[in-house]
């Protein structure tokens, strides 16, 4: 039988290095999860609150809305 | 009075038992089940017994030998022993299977056949959708909901171009 001589396996410090990779891991991965909802949904989000606001005037609203003749209390 | 001989019932069997165990003196045969078993388990790397409990002759002499010092034994005699002890190695519980693929299919099928009964279910057993589905009405709604300007920052009349009265790109 041929013996092929194998690397030498690994034996110790398995749970430690397992543990310090996936600590690492998830710390990433949950700061690109961050980063990605902060640059994706928070800030356009934002954005179009502000965009909203800057020319809105309720009179006009009001008046458009009158206009269109969907209140019932006036016309 | 029902109770009651429901009580001597088990009565009975308790006596008919401690009447067995001192018969036998006192030792009670377990079942096989009973007794610590082998596994081959990833998180319990070794079994509370050995996997062949019925040496041959032969294997009670390795045995024997291995009580002595380990280099002498050869590496086929140490495949032996490792094979006397465990049954499947490491490598050989792990390997994969493809159990997947029927475990898939089946679900699959079963969603399947799910398909085909809702689809009869609308078409033999429902009744008509109620008028406010009709795209008149339909049009009609969205028409209001425009003009009463519903979500205007981030959802339907936002999507809606006031000036040239139509959808924006």
């Amino acid at each position: 039988m041929a013996s092929e001589v194998l690397a030498k396996h690994l034996m110790r410090g398995l749970l430690a290095r397992c543990l310090r990779i996936h600590v690492v891991e998830a710390f990433l991965v949950s700061l690109g999860v961050a980063a990605l909802y902060k640059f994706g949904v928070a800030e356009p989000r934002k954005k179009a609150y502000a965009d909203f606001y800057k020319n809105y005037s309720p009179e006009k609203d009001f008046e458009e809305m009158k206009k269109v003749g969907i209140f019932r209390g006036i016309t | 009075m029902l109770a009651t001989r429901v009580f001597s019932l088990v009565g009975k069997r308790a006596i008919s038992t401690s009447v067995c165990v001192r018969a036998h003196g006192s030792v009670v045969k377990s079942e096989d089940y009973a007794l610590p078993s082998y596994v081959d388990r990833r998180d319990y790397p070794l079994p509370d017994v050995a996997h062949v409990r019925h040496l041959s002759a032969s294997q009670k002499a390795l045995k024997e030998k291995e009580k002595a010092s380990w280099s002498s034994l050869s590496m086929d005699e140490k495949v032996e022993l490792y094979r006397i002890q465990f049954k499947e190695s490491f490598a050989e519980m792990n390997r994969g299977s493809n159990e997947w693929k029927t475990v898939v299919g089946t679900a699959m099928f079963f969603i399947g056949f799910t398909a085909i009964l809702i689809i009869l279910e609308k078409r033999y057993v429902y009744g008509p959708l109620p008028h406010t589905f009709d795209k008149e009405w339909v049009a009609m709604q969205t028409k209001r909901m425009l003009d009463l300007k519903v979500n205007p920052i981030d959802g339907l009349a936002s999507k809606w171009d006031y000036d040239k009265k139509e959808w924006k790109k």
